[in-house]
């Protein structure tokens, strides 16, 4: 396979809802690269989530959205995609986590016949398997005794577990590109650094690519490669994360990193 | 020292049990004192029972044992008329500025409000109150005949804490003020809070889960786990030498705006957290102090406390 895995050219979002019409993304165009991970950070209002949405031809809740440019995941067209063939891309291709854990799951289907849904459209495992592969998927994000739980309901896990089984979800068809946004925004710290550690790890052994949107810079800091900052539907800056935590160009980078909180006044950390 | 604004003895609040549930003790034995013009910043995970214990010192919330005195008042035996009055002395300040609002209400509405129940300035002089109010959090006073759909979370916020000053309070619970807000609205919430403390001398209990603005924003900080305080010193003894292994484990946690020191910290073995397991009522001395009648609290430094309890096993607490 050649070129990178998303090349998108002046993407361009209008999201219109009952009380008016946003353009959310006025032109951006970036690439991931295959096993790459790229930060995506900017306020709320910038157009992050809704460039997140627009990749997976998704509207925001409640209203709907134009798109204008060029998506091209493995060099194929996403935006003259059918609406069915883009269903089969999306969660087995192109998966998808959200910040809030509670209202993406169905509150009246256990874990694993959410799951288990996914699994057999998109892999057509038969029920047996894709039960036994749930399992295996809860084990993997860390949720214990996955075998009892996996018929609990989504209530019965904490915030952190269910944003485990939401992952857990995201990569049951191992898919290429795995689309966080804000996934530990409305976590503890430790809950938080348990969740990054596990993003981490499962980039690592399936090599899948990662694109991580938050608006905290503690956040993307150990996590990505490079880095796209957001503000008011355009790219103002974008380059390797070091370089752009080391010598930030534009001042709203430069406002945005001294705006995250420090534990200690010197700047030194143990 | 100065008599302490709000003294708290031994606060305990126990969840009665429910539908088979056992009996749960989400504040047990909580004491510590906030001065005039101080931050006490309460830290901790979601369940610590921070927030249950900002209720009970408001008497939002039953005690169900324990002492909250306000200016030397005691409130947990006060009559519900004489509460009442004293709550223009204690306000609270919560978490999400989207609900906290109403939202058919104007802002000159909900402004007026506190200070019509409260009849803390007469009835012709509200408007111009509810104006001043608005300049105090740095808002444009032309905004009282908006509705607060109008308003980002930031000067929502801002609305909801000039609603809570409205009566002149002297003690302000800050729930999770600026959780739900961006970065850079955050660090803004943060500088008009200090602000408001420096101008109007007013003492805060400053919860959050995020440690590094509770640094910014408290002359003190407890850590609470399990419904107790496990540390508890000033901002600098607390951040800069951790006595308790949970304190030590939500430092850690906290991501450094560093790449090459947050990728290294990420990539380290995670913590062990069994010693966090069982009601970790075990004394790490093996003392027993219920039975001994000594306290589990230890002092390692003038100020600066530490329980025994929830230790790893072999790892010895402040003598």
């Amino acid at each position: 396979m050649t070129g990178p895995l998303l090349r998108v050219r002046d993407l361009t979002a209008t999201v219109t809802t009952r009380r008016e019409v946003i353009q959310a993304v006025r032109g951006i165009s970036f690439d991931i690269n295959a096993d790459e991970a790229v930060g995506f950070v900017g306020e709320s209002g910038c157009g992050k989530s809704v460039t997140a949405k627009a990749l997976m031809r998704l509207a925001p809740e409640g209203a709907s959205i134009g798109l204008g440019g060029s998506v091209a995941f493995w060099g194929q067209d996403l935006l003259g995609l059918g609406e069915d063939e883009m269903r089969d891309l999306r969660g087995r291709r192109i998966a998808m986590v959200f910040q809030d854990p509670m209202t993406s799951l169905n509150p009246v289907m256990s874990i694993g016949a959410q799951m288990g849904d996914m699994l057999r459209r998109h892999l057509g495992l038969s029920v047996k398997d894709a039960r036994e592969r749930s399992i295996e998927l809860l084990d993997l994000v860390g949720i214990p005794d996955p075998a009892r739980r996996i018929d609990d309901f989504p209530h019965q896990f904490s915030g952190g577990q269910r944003q485990r089984v939401l992952i857990a979800i995201a990569i049951s068809c191992e898919p290429d590109l795995l689309i966080a946004d804000e996934p530990t925004t409305a976590l503890d710290v430790t809950v938080q650094a348990q969740i990054l550690r596990l993003l981490l790890r499962l980039r690592e052994e399936r090599g899948m690519a990662l694109m991580l949107i938050t608006h905290d810079f503690g956040v993307v800091a150990g996590m990505v490669d490079r880095v796209n900052v957001m503000y008011r539907g355009e790219i103002v800056e974008a380059g390797p994360v070091d370089t752009v935590f080391a010598e930030p160009q534009h001042a709203y980078t430069r406002a945005l990193l001294d705006a995250v909180p420090r534990l200690h006044e010197t700047g030194a950390v143990r | 020292m100065t008599e302490p604004l709000l003294q708290v003895r031994d606060l305990s609040v126990l969840f009665p049990a429910r539908r088979g549930a056992p009996p749960v003790k989400a504040v047990e034995g909580l004491s510590f004192d906030i001065g005039p013009g101080q931050t006490l910043g309460l830290v901790g995970q979601s369940g610590s029972g921070k927030t249950t214990a900002g209720r009970a010192i408001l008497q939002l919330q039953k005690a169900s044992e324990g002492s909250v005195k306000l200016l030397g008042q005691e409130l947990t035996t006060m009559r519900s008329g004489d509460l009442r009055r004293m709550r223009r002395h204690m306000q609270f300040v919560l978490q999400n500025p989207y609900s906290s609002l109403h939202p058919r209400m104007t802002i000159g509405q909900i402004l007026s409000e506190p200070l019509q129940v409260h009849r803390t300035v007469p009835a012709n002089r509200i408007r111009e109150r509810v104006e001043e109010l608005l300049e105090l959090v740095n808002l444009d006073p032309a905004m009282t005949r908006r509705y607060p759909h109008e308003f980002s979370g930031g000067q929502r916020q801002r609305v909801v804490i000039a609603r809570a000053l409205a009566v002149n309070p002297d003690f302000v619970v800050c729930d999770e003020p600026v959780s739900a807000l961006d970065v850079r609205t955050q660090a803004q919430i943060v500088t008009l809070l200090q602000s408001l403390q420096q101008k109007l001398g007013l003492s805060y209990l400053f919860i959050a889960h995020d440690l590094a603005i509770v640094r910014e924003m408290a002359h003190r900080v407890a850590v609470m786990f399990r419904g107790r305080i496990v540390e508890m010193g000033s901002a600098a003894q607390v951040y800069d030498s951790p006595a308790h292994p949970y304190t030590q484990l939500l430092l850690d946690a906290v991501p450094v705006p560093d790449p090459v020191l947050q990728r290294e910290r990420l990539r380290r073995a995670p913590p062990d957290l069994r010693f966090l397991d069982g009601d970790g009522g075990a004394c790490v001395q093996g003392v027993d102090h219920v039975r001994a009648g000594t306290s589990e609290w230890h002092e390692v430094a003038p100020g600066h406390g530490v329980s025994c309890r929830y230790w790893p096993q072999g790892r010895s607490a402040a003598a």
